[in-house]
């Protein structure tokens, strides 16, 4: 014990000359760089459950006044006598993300074997530029494309989906509807695209982690190119796949700007696809610059704090999934 | 039977080897219709005046979008002030700091989640927090969403460019007396420089185009503004508010806006492939 040490700080501010005692508490560089990067860690990590608080925070006016099971299962969405209900926002948005992954998971995982498999050297990376152009292309761009040039053309075509598809006994009620264009349909479709880079980017950087030998030794065995792919890659990324699938069911349960183009915003639920619809996000970007009551604003952050409550859970869901395969590796090497 | 199992086979993969080729051509094929109709649409609605003139009020047939491309220059100009500094040091926190410890992990986990939300929930989140207590739109809480929403592409590329820079160079550093902080910014940083300036630029791509959170934050202004303080035009609540708009000029704009946002954005990409290039990884 070296009492002299600790009891020189002390006597300092006693001396006649305060300030060289301030200086020698101040903290150093290291300590305060440090510190920021601490500060900078925590705010990263905060973000995410102050978004959560702060939209739950802002929806309580809405909670008090519908509770939780009344407001999800309510179709009354009417601002002039104040009466709000999530049901048909829910619906929607389920039923178009849904139209996405039917349509968007094969074609990506098409897309991503194709690139990892099938393509010749030559053609692999401008395939795979291209593909991943169609991610940096923003969302707004998306929906205006949707609503003046896609829309039309698939007026076009909805007379044909009218009779052949709307005639099977069914699930031909989901194919019957005036040729407009725009509807849950169209809607899906554009978020397929959407979310097709997303999906395929992941699947083809996991089917790279796949160790050599295996491909190698089912190939040597004589299995097909289809079979390598089926029957080797897959079940070895098998969870990897699953998250990247759940990441493009997030971003399609939360595209906001696309959706809000092409689906047509009705706040009616009706049970045929073609028929215009909203979704949480749409009615939230429709609606919120428009609301004026206290309760309006409330009821539409309360949509926005259930999107966000399936959102994370799919999101959660994905990066576990995702991070497992990671691990995985890590163990292998 | 062994000819048929061969036979059988064979086609299956054939048969899966086109419908692969198709999928993938599908895709490119709507990538070259977005831009075609992007590029067609957008060079028709150009005009002089778009850049020295501000937004015409409704009705009238003139051109001008100054107003918006100022504004969105200001929002885009905060976010980065706000969120490479934010991302920098969280990313140089996870790298040089919490390694991979269960702390570390568990922000990278987090940081994740945050890469992939929709750009909506940020928007509500900062109308939450800033907004409604101030009572009106600004274009400052604007910045603060799209920060947000850029910061996690920061740290994560941050972070993972920081790991690649070998352990030799930060312990000759500390080896010279050096002091942690001068090892991170004068040793790592500059090793890792290319990978996180992609990083930064691929976030500013990303937050170019957003309008969703810009609705519930800046949301617009008919007029010239540089006030962050209050609501401010900007070019994709424009491109929105135009394109669902009766008027011809005024969806014209749209388009016109939606071009050069296209070109700002993929040139943004190009520069960041370009220094993502550049990116020594250690053997």
């Amino acid at each position: 014990m070296s009492g002299s040490d600790v009891a020189l700080p002390k006597i300092q501010p006693l001396s006649e000359e305060p300030k060289s005692a301030g200086r020698s508490w101040r903290p150093s560089a290291d300590f305060l760089f440090h510190k920021a990067a601490v500060f900078a860690a925590i705010l990263v990590a905060g973000a995410l459950f102050a978004t959560v608080v702060a939209i739950a925070a802002d929806s309580r006016t809405a909670i008090h006044a519908f509770g939780i099971w009344g407001f999800l299962k309510s179709s009354d969405w009417n601002p002039v006598t104040q009466t709000f209900g999530a049901f048909p926002f829910i619906i929607s948005t389920l039923i178009s993300s849904a139209i996405a992954m039917i349509l968007g998971v094969p074609v990506s995982f098409g897309v991503a074997v194709f690139i990892a498999e099938i393509a010749p050297a030559w053609i692999k990376k401008p395939v795979a530029n291209a593909i991943e152009l169609l991610a940096a292309i923003p969302s707004i761009i998306y929906g205006l494309w949707g609503l003046v040039v896609f829309a039309p053309a698939f007026a076009t075509i909805e007379p044909w989906i009218n009779d052949h598809l709307g005639a099977i006994p069914g699930i031909g009620l989901l194919f019957q509807g005036p040729p407009m264009g725009i509807g849950m349909l169209t809607a899906g479709i554009v978020l397929a695209i959407m979310i097709l880079p997303y999906m395929s980017s992941i699947m083809r950087d996991v089917f790279l982690v796949v160790p050599s030998s295996l491909r190698e030794s089912a190939y040597a065995m004589g299995a097909t190119t289809w079979e390598v792919a089926w029957n080797i890659i897959l079940p070895y990324t098998r969870t990897a796949v699953v998250g990247g699938i759940f990441l493009g069911l997030g971003r399609a349960l939360g595209e906001t700007m696309a959706v809000t183009f092409v689906i047509g915003n009705s706040n009616t639920l009706s049970a045929s696809l073609l028929m215009p619809g909203a979704t949480i996000p749409s009615v939230l970007a429709n609606e919120f610059t428009e609301a004026t009551t206290k309760l309006y604003i409330s009821s539409l952050i309360y949509l926005g704090l259930i999107l966000i409550a399936v959102t994370l859970t799919v999101r959660f869901c994905a990066v576990l999934l995702i991070r497992r395969l990671g691990s995985k590796e890590g163990a292998a090497a | 039977m062994i000819v048929s199992v061969y036979v059988r086979r064979r086609c299956v993969d054939v048969a899966s080897k086109i419908l692969m080729g198709l999928a993938t051509l599908v895709g490119v094929f709507f990538l070259f219709w977005i831009l075609w109709t992007t590029l067609r649409f957008g060079i028709a609605g150009m005009h002089w005046d778009l850049f020295i003139k501000d937004t015409p009020p409704p009705g009238t047939d003139q051109f001008g979008l100054r107003n918006a491309f100022v504004g969105s220059l200001i929002l885009l100009g905060v976010s980065l002030a706000i969120g490479v500094p934010v991302g920098l040091m969280g990313g140089t926190w996870l790298a040089e700091y919490g390694f991979k410890s269960r702390t570390a992990n568990a922000v990278r986990f987090i940081n994740d989640i945050m890469l992939s939300a929709p750009s909506i929930e940020i928007g509500l989140f900062v109308y939450a927090i800033m907004v409604a207590p101030m009572g009106h739109f600004s274009a400052l809480s604007g910045s603060v969403a799209l920060a947000v929403l850029m910061v996690p592409i920061i740290v994560r590329t941050t972070d993972e460019m920081l790991s690649l820079v070998g352990s030799d160079m930060r312990e000759a550093a500390v080896a010279l007396g050096a002091p942690a902080w001068v090892v991170i910014t004068k040793v790592t940083w500059r090793a890792a420089r290319a990978g996180i300036v992609t990083g930064i630029l691929i976030g500013l791509a990303r937050i170019t185009g957003e309008t969703a959170p810009l609705l519930f934050t800046a949301l617009n202004n008919q007029f010239f503004s540089r006030d962050v303080f209050h609501a401010m035009a900007n070019v994709p609540v424009v491109i929105y508010q135009f394109a669902l708009s009766p008027y011809t000029n005024w969806q014209q704009m749209a388009w016109a806006a939606a071009f050069i946002t296209i070109i700002f954005v993929l040139a943004l990409s190009l520069i960041a492939r370009w220094f993502l290039g550049r990116v020594q990884v250690p053997k």
